[in-house]
């Protein structure tokens, strides 16, 4: 089905130069196909998992089961069926990982752009914050939060990631609408009566669009691993609830006991993350304007 | 007479440098009246302030590094530009004083219909809605003769020929039926085909909207068939100002008789074009006296001590020159 949709998007896409830009890269197809079959099966996730995430199914006698026809990817040490803790994981992991990708990006723009044209005194404000945001290690940023507050919700942590993982973008943003300040355009809009607030969102924001959905794309990348960095060290996403992360660390134990249950969340994590740079690199050839035929 | 539409008194734009070379007096003083439907010419060399002046008359110049000195007045309707608040002046701008650009290539957003880009005018100056705003972007673009303005509503800049822009730079400027156009150089970025398209377009619809000019150019040739009044700059000042046919007949500054000079004509055989020896000097070191008269053939001793004022000379022709005081000096140096 995923490859049915990338054929279909690829069949639309070919007909805009943009489009053909984008299937160029190599692996673009490829990569759009793992992402919608993920997204689709964490979507769909009780219609594709033949058990409930949680479901124990025997505890004494199906524990870290190697793969068969009845559990596609084993069980682990609790006889969950990893398969289906896969399927769940996927949303968990997803929706952090877009969540607050998106999260990270939408506050790094404004941040950026209001930097950028304000320039003078706000611009030094905002960026000695960044200077700041940037100098501190993000994990031990949560280990710090976790230790103060304790184990953090899924919302918790989307807000904790999301909130300081801006600062790149706002640099970036601010790089471009430095630019594009100077350019014509601006006085034009400014000489026909547009305020800042007009100016930015009209006329600088859609000029940086490229820079940002490809800052998004690389980013839920980014977050993925934190986060299963995070739930490895076990202040992430809390058992039972499954994340690809503390599926990891559940199977790390029995590696050579159950190679399947540290193994499968751990190539999902690599495939996804894989797919998604991919992705970014792709959209970065297609939208750079300088590629752009006049 | 009638009543100035904008009255310029004293205007002064400076530039301060960040490497600290000294501050840049790009406009430094200039005066002058616009009156209601004239065209008025401003013209004079590359960086001798006509841009500047233009950008000042709305504030457009971004500070730091530039700033408009205390003293300046821009009068519209009876109150000074310089002094409004800014969302009192951005009611203004684009409104009721418009400002066409030099270069329609960079002075369109790359990523924005001309649609767009024209009815933005509409919603923010007449708050109008999305629809309506497209509606009126088509009516614009067929007014300043764009063929197809249906189709033509949904393209990009990149899609126009180089003509087609300053045509749609011309429909925004002109959506709210401004009593002012600014005209910065609105044809030299265009070939001379087009640039008489676009003149005999700008001269129509000021005729038809009932707009005064200030149309902003080093061309003389197109001040002497558009222009219906001429404000000479030479570094920062105003140098002479009369009327078009008696400033092209009767030349008194010696810069502006330079100008006319270096003009080719067809009615005269010549082997080589006349110049205006030397260039215009640094806008962060004007010479003392007479900005002039390094460069100028009856320079003496007065221009380089003193500055001349601008001196009252027939009917609204006034000049900025020591020749007015002591004519007998018109004799050039050997």
């Amino acid at each position: 089905m995923a490859a049915a949709t990338v054929r279909w998007i690829q069949h639309r896409a070919r007909q805009a130069p943009r489009g053909r830009r984008f299937f160029r890269h190599p692996l673009a197809a490829l990569a759009l196909g793992v992402l919608i079959f993920f997204s689709v099966i964490a979507l769909a996730a009780p219609l594709v998992a033949p058990y409930l995430a949680t479901h124990q199914r025997d505890i004494v006698l199906l524990q870290n089961q190697p793969p068969s026809w009845l559990h596609p990817l084993g069980t682990d040490l609790y006889s969950h069926d990893v398969w289906s803790r896969i399927v769940y994981g996927a949303r968990v992991s997803l929706a952090i990982g877009a969540l607050a990708a998106v999260m990270a990006v939408l506050a790094g723009t404004a941040v950026g752009a209001v930097s950028g044209y304000f320039r003078r005194w706000v611009d030094a404000g905002l960026m000695r914050l960044v200077d700041v945001g940037l100098a501190l290690p993000r994990i031990l940023l949560v280990l710090v939060v976790v230790a103060l507050f304790g184990r953090l919700s899924v919302v918790g942590l989307v807000l904790l990631i999301g909130g300081t993982g801006w600062f790149a973008t706002s640099r970036l943003v601010r790089a471009e609408v430095l630019g594009l300040r100077e350019r014509a355009f601006v006085d034009a809009a400014h000489a026909l009566g547009a305020g800042p607030g007009r100016v930015i969102a009209r006329h600088l924001l859609p000029n940086v669009a490229a820079t940002v959905i490809i800052s998004t794309t690389l980013g839920i990348g980014h977050v993925m691993l934190l986060e299963a960095g995070l739930s490895f060290l076990g202040v992430g996403v809390a058992p039972p609830t499954p994340s690809w992360g503390n599926m990891i660390a559940d199977g790390a134990p029995q590696l050579v006991a159950a190679p399947w249950s540290a193994l499968a969340p751990g190539a999902a994590i690599a495939i996804v993350v894989m797919a998604l740079n991919a992705v970014g690199d792709a959209l970065r050839d297609a939208l750079d304007p300088r590629q752009e035929i006049p | 007479m009638t009543k100035p539409l904008l009255r310029v008194r004293d205007l002064r734009t400076y530039f301060v440098s960040e490497h600290g070379s000294g501050v840049a007096r790009a406009v430094d003083g200039v005066s002058f009246d616009l009156y209601p439907g004239e065209t008025l010419g401003l013209v004079g060399e590359s960086g001798c302030g006509k841009t500047v002046t233009g950008l000042s008359l709305l504030r457009l110049i971004s500070e730091p590094p530039g700033h408009i000195r205390p003293g300046s007045v821009v009068e519209f309707e009876g109150r000074n530009l310089l002094a409004l608040p800014e969302a009192e002046l951005r009611a203004i701008r684009g409104n009721r004083i418009a400002m066409v650009f030099q270069e329609p290539a960079t002075a369109l957003n790359p990523v924005l219909t001309v649609g767009d880009q024209i009815g933005e005018v509409a919603v923010v100056h007449q708050g109008l809605g999305h629809r309506a705003a497209r509606a009126v972007a088509t009516e614009m673009l067929r007014l300043v003769g764009v063929p197809d303005p249906e189709e033509r509503v949904d393209h990009y800049p990149h899609q126009l020929s180089g003509g087609m822009r300053q045509r749609v730079m011309l429909a925004m400027a002109l959506v709210c039926r401004p009593q002012i156009l600014i005209a910065d150089e609105p044809t030299t970025a265009l070939d001379v085909t087009i640039q008489a398209q676009i003149l005999e377009l700008l001269d129509r619809l000021q005729t038809e909207l009932g707009m005064a000019v200030i149309l902003i150019t080093h061309d003389l040739g197109i001040v002497a068939g558009h222009a219906d009044r001429v404000v000479v700059m030479y570094a920062g000042q105003v140098v002479e100002t009369a009327g078009t046919e008696e400033l092209f007949r009767r030349p008194l500054h010696p810069y502006t008789e330079g100008l006319l000079a270096s003009v080719p004509r067809l009615d005269t055989t010549r082997d080589r074009l006349t110049g205006i020896p030397g260039q215009v000097p640094a806008a962060t070191a004007w010479p003392g006296g007479c900005r002039f008269h390094p460069r100028c053939a009856y320079a003496w001793e007065r221009c380089v001590a003193d500055d001349p004022p601008l001196a009252n000379e027939g009917e609204r022709h006034d000049a900025r020159c020591w020749l007015l005081a002591e004519p007998r000096r018109r004799v050039a140096r050997p």
